[in-house]
Order: C-alpha cells, then structure tokens, then sequence
C-alpha cells in the first residue's frame, strides 16, 4: 500500500496510481479527493474537504473521520464509506454504487437519486439525516437507520418530497415531518426486510465492522411516491 | 376544444391520399372508400400535407369562426380559459417565447458601413477571419528563466464561424436529427450540444465537436461522458423556462432514449428546478471546480443561464467562478416542452442581457475571463452579428437549426407527434429525416450565414470577427426609448 500526504504530494501524484491501493494522510478540507476515481482503494485520513469522490465511478474511499458537503456528487458506481458524517447535499444525482455513513448526514441527502439496469445506488445512513431527505428520488434505496436516536425523529422537514421512484427505508415508528400526500407510507413486512434489507444492512456492519443485527433489529417504515399521482396530469397541451 | 384552423382541398385533389400518410396528427385520415375525412380541431397547420400533396390541393388556413371580438380577451385567452376550466391542468406548449408585446430589439439595430473615410473590404478579394476561440484569456505573458514565452492558455473551443448549436436533447429531439447537427458541426468545425439527454454511443466518433451537458437532474452524466465532448456546460436554465426543471414523460423514455439517459423504461425523467447541489456562486465555483478534476483540466466548462432581470451580477459571478465561457439565453428560446405561462412571461431578451452582461464585465475588468455565447430567437446571419456587435463571442442556434431540418415551427414538439420527424421518437416519423442531407442543409444554413456575416463585416471595414465584438461604434437604433439606448449602449440613428 502506497502512503501520501496530501500537503506534500497534493492530489497529483496520486492520480497516476490508477487501481492500487493508497492511503492519504493529512487532510485538512482539501476538496475534490476521489474525484472520478475509476478503481482502485483509498483511504483517507484527517477530514476530506467538498465534492469528495464525486463521479466516482467504480473505486473505493474509506474516510476515517468526516465528510463534508456535496460528497458522492453524481457518483456512477464503487463505494463511499465515511465512519463519521457526512454534510449537506451527500450523494446528489448518484446513479449507481454504495454510499455508506455511519453517523449522520446533512441536509438534502440523496436528492435525486436514480437506478439503471445494472446501476442501483444504495446510501445508507447509520444516525439521522437532514431535510429534504430523497427529494426528487428517482430510484434507487434510502435507509436511515437512527442509531443513537432512538424514539426520536430520524428525518427533518420534507422527506421525500417530489419523489417519483425508488424507495426510502426508515427504521422509526415515528411518522416523518410533513410528508407529502403524493407519498406513500408504509410498514415493512418480514419477507421485504430479508429480501432487501437485510444483504444491504449487513454489508453496510461488515464495512465499518459492528454487529448486523444491532443495525437491523425493529421495524422499518418504506416511503414511495404514490403512482396514481404522476407529474403527467399537471398538464394541458396546447 | 376550439378548432384554430380549418383544412380545405380544392377541384385538383387526386384522391391520392398522400396528406392522409403525411398527417402525423390524424387532422387527415383516409376513409374505407378512398376518400379524404378532415379533423379539423386535430390540425395543427405543420404544413406536411399542403408539402407534399402533388398537385397544391390543399390549403390550410386560420379557422373564421372565432369568438366575438373583445378589446381585453383574445380569442386565444378564452380558450386557453375553456381548456384549463376543462382540465385543470398547466398549459403545456414548445418552441420560443410568443409574447406579442415584447419588442425584437435586432429588428430596431441598424449595422454601419464603411463610406469614403475609411475604405470597406471586399471579402471575395481579401482574407476576413471568422475564426472565434472561446475560453479564458490568461491574464499575464509567462516566461522561463530563458525569456521564452511558456504556454499557460487554458483550454479552448475553436470555431471557424462563430455560429454554434444549441442544446437539444435526445429524447426532445430525434437521434437522426442529432446525427445531423453532429455531422455538420464536424463538417464545419464548429460544436453540437447534446442537451440533458446523454450521448448515444452512435455520437461517440463526433466527440471533437461535442459539447455535452451536466444539468440538475445529471441524466446520462458519467465519468466516461464528461471525457468523451470538446466541452463540459453546466445547465442551470434555458430561456424558455427560466427558474424551472424540466420533465420528459415516460411516453418518450424508451428504447434508446431510456439507454442514453440511463433512465428505465417508461419512468419520467425529471429535472429539479434547481441544482441541489448549487445554492450559491461558492457551490457553483465548486461544481466547475469538480468537472475540472474529473477530466484532467483538459476541457473547458461552460455556464448556460436564462436571461433574467439581474443577469449582469450572475454573469459577474459566474465568471469569477472559474468557468470559461458563459452561455445566456433569451426570452425567445426555443423549448421541447415548457408551460405556456413561464415561456410568454419570464425572462428578459438576449440583447440587453448580452449589452448588460458585456458591459458589467468590462467595467469590472474580467470581460476577458470569460467568453459569451448568447442564444434565443437568432433568426439568421445579421441577429448573430448585431449579438455579436453587443458583447457576444458567438451565438448558437435551435430554432433556426431545426427549420434547416424541415421545421415549420407549428410549436407542437410536446405531442411527441412531429410530422416533420425531428421532435419525436415514433420511428415511423424519425426515418422521415436523412440525416446525411440532414446535415448537408446544415452546413449550407451556417455556410451561408458565414458568408454573409463575412460581407457585412467587409463593409463595416472589419477583417476579423474579434474586431467586431462588442463593437457596440456599429450599431444604431430605431424606435427606441433613452433606457433601451442606454441598456444597448448604442446611439440614435442620425446620432
């Protein structure tokens, strides 16, 4: 494994290394880290600035402490796992790949997030998330699993508002803030939480190395746009 | 609904029911006994049928019947009125801006001319440069320790007009059609934009001509992507529907269309009103900031916005936050889809947003950090001057594109029904254009534009289309207020 500081060798140097694994040490809010990053493992220490791994595209970034705003920017594939939290705008327009963060995430987390063919994209949140959680989500698998906050909201204001696909797991009892009448809340059965969450949640305890079970244990509630209401009948044509 | 416009054939039909295959709106239908059946109310006067009928039998004209006449409701008021109170819904249309009152400001632009002072140019005689290279200037001359000159030009587009393509997206327009636009960019060495639609792996050889474009619902954007076009241009609005996302309904999300968007099948494909990611110049600068790194700080990054009230304070950020050029469109561009209300009604024409724009940069001293690329109801070669002559480094086409195509701007793009094959996915109607000649017509559109661009020029005294941006000394205007004048910058005629 190659080790380079980010105050004495920048992001240059470790651009050349496509496919290995690197740690970088020192960060101190360096932004663009991972940017694009098509293969290959990184490890960041310290705490990454903005847009970190945005366009990922099938590498891996560890961040071992927190991430800051726009990370995962329109991510394509591979995996983001932060063990601290996350900003404001996490995982914007991703498209595919495994964005995990152990403790919270800011506002407008996984705003129009979107699956194709192949592409699903995964975000997982171990703490709580911001407002405007999913908004526009337009495929793909939310989860907020509220660890460390337990009978309280695990959600802000607007959670889900505008979306047409996808789906957003929350594990809570407590209904969200303000849903929108173009959503629909419902329980999850046995069969949808071992068929779909399970593999998810206990991927998500093997990255950053806790025990499954403490993160799926109780009831989950799913949150997708009601179908009978689709942007289409806004309209009129002339 | 109310019938706009009425079909008619007179003595010299042949009953060969072209019209009828023609008429992609089932205005005309041919009957079990050879005969012609006429829908009116279905008509939307695209002119197919009257096109392509052999012998001129057709005539399509306004429908007399209309409503009584009202000082204050036109006729198009009371059934847009009759249509909504019908069915709730957003009034939906296409193409450019149609608000009656707002002035066409090149239409009240006279250009000069050179006489007896200083001598015109001929330009079938002498060289004229249309050359225009889009990008920042650096703002110092580097050397080595030897003196030498060191290279330190970021990265430009190089136009040999200064006449470009606009955005048009696959799935609002047809893969034959952006074939055809991709072609004769290349022919003529200028530059295509892909729109919010992806690029189809068919365009992929095109991609030294290719601008492609990062929007807010991020459709088809991938690493792969970004790498693959001359030019990267962040889409935060059009001048169709300023302030507003945009949705392509799952009717057209399919096959190709789903593949190049990476959208599935059938799904709507909505664009958020804004980036989410971008809330601020700071957010902006970061997101130009990342589509550099992603490709290597090999390509330029292009900023398009509507032309909105402050649009001078916009343009000012924007370029202070790191993108190459600026793209603004007027209040007349064109749009696949857009509510009525926000086409007619929002956002301000591309002339005095580029005269602002230019004017705010010069006098901030950053005008060379950026270029202008200014778009919105360019009609043909003398609007693209006269833009140009305002503060523009070139100006894209749509409209005026899709018309070289076949287009009779009939603004029926969002029926997904186009007649004449270009703003729809029903393969019945995409084979009616070649793009081949598609493309051919293209060249010959910008070709003659071109030359006329080079004679007008050759008559101001001008060799060099750089000579005359922003050269606002050849411009005059007629019927304009003292405000209008001052916003051009430009003098009365006589002045």
């Amino acid at each position: 494994m190659k080790v380079f500081d980010i105050r004495n060798n920048g992001l240059e140097e470790m651009r050349k290394c496509s496919g290995e694994e690197i740690t970088l040490t020192g960060c101190l809010g360096e932004r663009y880290i991972g940017c694009g990053m098509k293969d290959g493992i990184l490890h960041v220490e310290g705490t990454p600035g903005n847009a970190l791994a945005s366009y990922l595209d099938g590498g891996t970034v560890y961040v071992d402490g927190n991430a800051q705003d726009a990370a995962a920017d329109t991510m394509n594939a591979g995996l983001l796992a932060v063990k601290g939290s996350a900003g404001d705008a996490l995982a914007y327009g991703m498209r595919g790949g495994r964005v995990y963060v152990l403790g919270d995430a800011g506002y407008r987390a996984g705003v129009h997030m979107k699956a194709y063919e192949e592409h699903r994209s995964i975000l997982v949140i171990g703490g709580r998330a911001g407002s405007f959680l999913g908004e526009y989500l337009a495929g793909g698998i939310i989860i907020v699993l509220g660890m460390g906050y337990e009978g309280r909201s695990i959600t802000g204001y607007f959670c889900g508002n505008g979306m047409y696909a996808g789906t957003i797991y929350l594990r809570t009892e407590t209904e969200p803030l303000n849903l929108s009448d173009k959503l629909i809340r419902r329980s999850v059965g046995e069969k949808e939480k071992e068929d779909i969450l399970r593999p998810i949640i206990t991927d998500f305890a093997s990255v950053f190395s806790i025990p499954a079970e403490q993160c799926i244990e109780g009831s989950f509630i799913a949150i997708e746009a009601d179908k009978s209401k689709s942007y289409s009948q806004l309209y009129a044509a002339v | 609904m109310m019938r706009r416009y009425r079909i008619r054939k007179d003595d010299s039909c042949i009953l060969c029911l072209r019209c009828a295959r023609e008429c992609s709106f089932g205005a005309i239908t041919a009957e079990q006994d050879g005969s012609l059946a006429f829908h009116h109310e279905k008509c939307t006067d695209c002119q197919r049928c009257a096109s392509f009928c052999p012998t001129g039998a057709i005539f399509i004209t306004e429908d007399e019947n209309t409503f009584r006449k009202n000082g204050v409701f036109s006729h198009d008021d009371i059934t847009e009125i009759l249509l909504q109170a019908e069915t709730g819904g957003v009034l939906l249309s296409s193409m450019g801006a149609s608000g009656k009152n707002v002035p066409i400001y090149f239409d009240k632009m006279l250009l000069n001319a050179s006489q007896v002072t200083n001598p015109s140019i001929d330009p079938l005689r002498e060289p004229m440069e249309t050359a225009v290279f889009l990008g920042q200037r650096p703002e110092k001359i580097q050397r080595d320790a030897e003196g030498r000159i060191t290279d330190n030009l970021p990265p430009h587009l190089e136009l040999s007009s200064p006449i470009m393509f606009s955005a048009m997206s696959y799935g609002a327009i047809s893969l034959n059609v952006q074939k055809a636009l991709a072609a004769a960019a290349e022919e003529i060495g200028t530059y295509w934009n892909t729109g919010e639609g992806g690029l189809h792996e068919s365009l992929y050889p095109y991609k030294r001509n290719t601008i492609v474009q990062v929007a807010s619902g991020r459709f088809g954007v991938h690493e792969t992507y970004l790498n693959a076009a001359a030019a990267i241009e962040i889409k935060i609005g059009q001048g169709a529907k300023p302030g507003i996302g945009g949705h392509l309904t799952g009717k057209k999300i399919i096959g190709d269309v789903s593949r190049t968007r990476m959208v599935p099948e059938g799904l709507d494909a909505i664009s958020p009103a804004p980036h989410h990611d971008i809330y601020s110049i700071e957010d902006l600068a970061q997101l130009v900031m990342s589509i550099k790194e992603a490709t290597g700080f090999r390509k330029p990054v292009i900023v398009k916005v509507a032309a909105v009230h402050n649009i001078a304070p916009i343009a000012s950020g924007i370029a202070r936050s790191g993108a190459d050029i600026i793209s603004i469109d007027g209040y007349r561009g064109g749009t696949g889809a857009a509510p009525k209300r926000i086409r007619d009604n929002v956002g301000i024409p591309i002339e005095l947003a580029i005269a602002a724009v230019d004017q705010r940069l010069r006098e901030e001293r950053i005008r060379d950090r950026v270029s202008i690329i200014a778009s919105g109801g360019i009609r043909n070669s003398s609007d693209a001057i006269k833009a140009i002559a305002l503060g523009a480094d070139a100006v894209s086409i749509g409209t005026a594109a899709l018309c070289a195509l076949g287009c009779h701007i009939c603004a029926s793009c969002h029926t997904g029904r186009c007649a004449w094959g270009l703003a729809t996915q029903d393969p019945d109607l995409t084979k009616r254009l070649d793009p081949e000649k598609g493309a051919r017509r293209l060249v010959n559109l910008v070709n003659a534009w071109t030359r006329e661009i080079k004679e007008i020029m050759g008559g101001m005294g001008i060799n060099s289309i750089e000579a005359l941006r922003g050269n606002r000394m050849a411009l005059r205007g007629v019927d304009l207020n003292a405000k209008e004048l001052a916003i051009l910058g430009i003098g009365y005629a006589g002045e």
